[in-house]
């Protein structure tokens, strides 16, 4: 594993709940959607962490959280020791010359009015004093070719790109500022599975060449597996299992991880045969109303009375070496189960 | 004024994803090319526009269209008919109906234009401002315009015209004409405001400008060079519609005795002065009438072109 131990963004108890209101003329607060509740991680220095949960357990406000696009409920995001929710003013603007995105949509995550050249270069205008004037146009060329676009197409608009070729011009405009962490809000999800690849190589090559850090979020075990280091399992709000790579896929605790994993394709055909899948029954429960106690327990299989009264702690638990939030977390190899 | 369905279309067309994703070789497109490659081939566009040419052009240089003077009066020949003398006839005050009728376009379009150009600043800065701030500012912002909408058009210009200008009053040319503008910009922004409005939070939903807001842009940056831009196409296709709207609306205005009136010249007031004279001279009526209504309906064919173009579901 390249990463070392030094942790770059440190995140502790975050929480972000949307109210939800009623009345037009008087709003009264009559609930909240919980969409992260109570998230704690660090991230390495050079390390890729994958983030993984089905769609609305709040992967993505857990990004704007990080970003500081959203303001937390509580909790806080510290990048290099500095918390990024308490910033405000011109120390925000300097720390986000650290931390970038990469979105999920490459169709709206550009402005359609903006050239390419203008798209790449406004970080520049945004922070002035990263590339003087005269420099700028270079560098967004040099940009352009690091993620592998021709620099002579600096004057085309979005819509004259590829798909795959726009998520290299948001790729490029994230490394403008030369940030150390990027966050990978699901950069292929919305891309043909044959460019999918070649967009993940990318990423990994300028990894190694930047140094960069990586938040790599998806929905899908399968997709995060050979870029990530290690891996958060999120389920309704919270992290219910973080590991490295290889305690999560072939040594998973929780009983959610093992149904996610059962559901992942194997590349070898007898292994897709004998094994079990583990198929979960309904779907995820509101946010705005989470079950008590453990949040999975209206779907699991191993529930048991103690699962509705006290809430399991993401904590590492006897007959494993990574963190587990299951009472009943025990090791259970369902790739290469027989 | 205030028919919904066009609204409604102009917020979808505000700016969707264009969906073409091929690459185009070489040629340097930009959305607004694509736009104008769709209106170049739309015959409607191009009737608009040479209307458009012609009007503008009789508002500019009336001594083109005619060499008769609009204020001079014959009334030995009040009312008499179309003659080879002169093509449209004469008015109650014995004037050539041709001249004045040419003579009245500058009048019509300049306070269309102005007044559509109060409208655009009153309501698209309203409009961008509440979509961007959002809160108290948004709710008051759209409680007056939602009040000022409430109010009938008319009865909002009576009331407003009556009191500041009534209709036996005699204020100057320009006074009148400005009191007349004011009105109009000030009944018909709330409409413009809650296009930019719409288009403006439709936009500011978009990844790119969180993108912005994650590189470190502020509200002045995120509105001039993401928002605005993304916004401005339905502002200016209302615009223009709104243009052929307040000309008619100053028409109706002058019928009805509080808006323009003499001396100024305009197609509205040649409507009114003839207007019980119908039966016994219709073409004093008739060609003014006409003038005005081919005018509105060259900035309202001409919004609507250039929406249509501009709607990528069309594309
Ligand atoms: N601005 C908001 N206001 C209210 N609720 C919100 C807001 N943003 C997100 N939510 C809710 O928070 C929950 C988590 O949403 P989020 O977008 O973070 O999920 P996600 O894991 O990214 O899902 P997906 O895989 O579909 O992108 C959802 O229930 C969503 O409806
Ligand atoms: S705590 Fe109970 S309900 Fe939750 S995952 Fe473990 S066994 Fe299932
Ligand atoms: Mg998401």
């Amino acid at each position: 594993m390249k990463a070392d131990a030094e942790s770059i963004l440190e995140v502790r108890d975050l929480v972000k709940h949307f109210p939800l209101t009623q009345g037009i003329v008087v709003k009264r607060q009559i609930g909240a959607i919980k969409a992260v509740d109570g998230v704690s991680f660090d991230l390495h220095r050079g390390e890729t962490l994958g983030i993984v949960g089905e769609s609305g357990c709040g992967k993505s406000t857990l990004a704007k959280l990080l970003m500081a696009l959203e303001r937390p409920t509580s909790g806080s995001v510290r990048i290099r020791g500095k918390d990024i929710t308490a910033a405000r003013g011109a120390e925000l603007k300097r720390m986000r010359r650290n931390i970038q995105m990469v979105m999920q949509d490459p169709y709206t995550s550009l402005n359609p009015r903006m050239t390419v050249g203008d798209i790449v270069g406004e970080p520049f205008e945004i922070h002035p004093d990263v590339a003087p004037k005269g420099d700028r146009r270079r560098r967004v060329q040099e940009l352009l070719e690091v993620v592998g676009l021709n620099p002579d197409h600096i004057n085309r608009y979005p819509h004259q790109f590829s798909g795959g070729q726009r998520q290299r011009i948001g790729i490029a405009r994230g490394l403008a500022l030369q940030p150390e962490i990027i966050i990978c809000d699901e950069p292929v999800s919305a891309l043909d599975v044959s460019i999918q690849a070649q967009v993940m190589n990318l990423l990994e090559r300028l990894q190694d060449e930047f140094d960069l850090s990586y938040i790599f979020i998806a929905h899908d075990l399968s997709v995060v597996r050979h870029i990530s280091d290690r891996v958060a399992v999120m389920y309704l709000g919270k992290i219910v299992e973080l590991g490295s790579d290889s305690e999560i896929y072939d040594t998973p605790t929780h009983p959610y991880t093992q149904a996610l994993l059962s559901a992942v394709p194997v590349p070898d055909p007898e292994g897709r045969e004998t094994r079990q899948r583990i198929i979960l029954q309904g779907d995820p429960p509101s946010p705005a109303n989470p079950p008590s106690g453990c949040h999975f327990r209206t779907r699991c299989w191993k529930a048991q009375d103690i699962c509705a009264e006290q809430r399991p702690a993401l904590e590492v638990r006897p007959g494993s070496a990574h963190p587990s939030a299951c009472h009943f977390a025990e090791v259970r190899d369902v790739v290469n189960a027989k | 004024m205030s028919d919904p369905t066009v609204t409604q279309d102009l917020i979808k067309g505000a700016d969707e994803p264009t969906a073409s994703p091929v690459a185009v070789k070489d040629s340097r497109r930009s959305l607004w090319r694509d736009t104008w490659d769709i209106l170049k081939r739309r015959k409607i566009f191009w009737i608009s526009l040479v209307m458009l040419i012609l009007f503008l052009a009789m508002a500019a240089f009336p001594s083109l269209f005619t060499h008769k003077d609009p204020e001079y009066a014959t009334l030995a020949k009040s009312m008499e008919g179309p003659s080879s003398e002169a093509w449209f006839g004469y008015d109650l005050q014995g004037r050539d109906v041709f001249a004045r009728a040419v003579y009245g376009a500058r009048t019509s379009i300049v306070v269309g234009v102005l007044a559509t150009l109060a409208t655009v600043l009153i309501g698209g800065l309203t409009g961008v401002l509440a979509a961007y701030f959002g809160r108290w500012l948004d709710a008051i912002v759209s409680r007056v315009g939602e009040m000022l909408l409430g109010l009938p058009y008319v009865l909002g210009a009576i009331i407003i015209l009556g009191t500041i200008a009534p209709a036996q009053s005699n204020p100057g040319k320009v006074m009148i004409m400005a009191v007349v503008i004011i009105v109009l910009a000030l009944l018909g922004w709330p409409i413009l405001m809650r296009i930019a409005r719409s288009a403006v939070i439709q936009a500011k939903h978009q990844d790119y400008v969180q993108a912005a807001r994650a590189l470190g842009a502020g509200p002045m940056r995120i509105i001039f060079r993401h928002l605005l831009p993304n916004s401005l196409a339905p502002i200016l296709v209302y615009a223009t519609i709104t243009i052929g709207s307040f000309i008619g609306a100053e028409a109706t205005l002058s019928l009805l005795g509080i808006g323009l009136r003499s001396p100024v010249i305009s197609w509205g007031i040649a409507i009114a002065d003839h207007a019980s004279y119908i039966r016994t001279a219709p073409h004093a009526m008739f060609f003014p009438a006409a003038f005005l209504s081919l005018c509105v309906l060259t900035f309202v064919m001409l919004g609507e072109a250039v929406r249509d173009a501009l709607d990528p579901k069309l594309r």
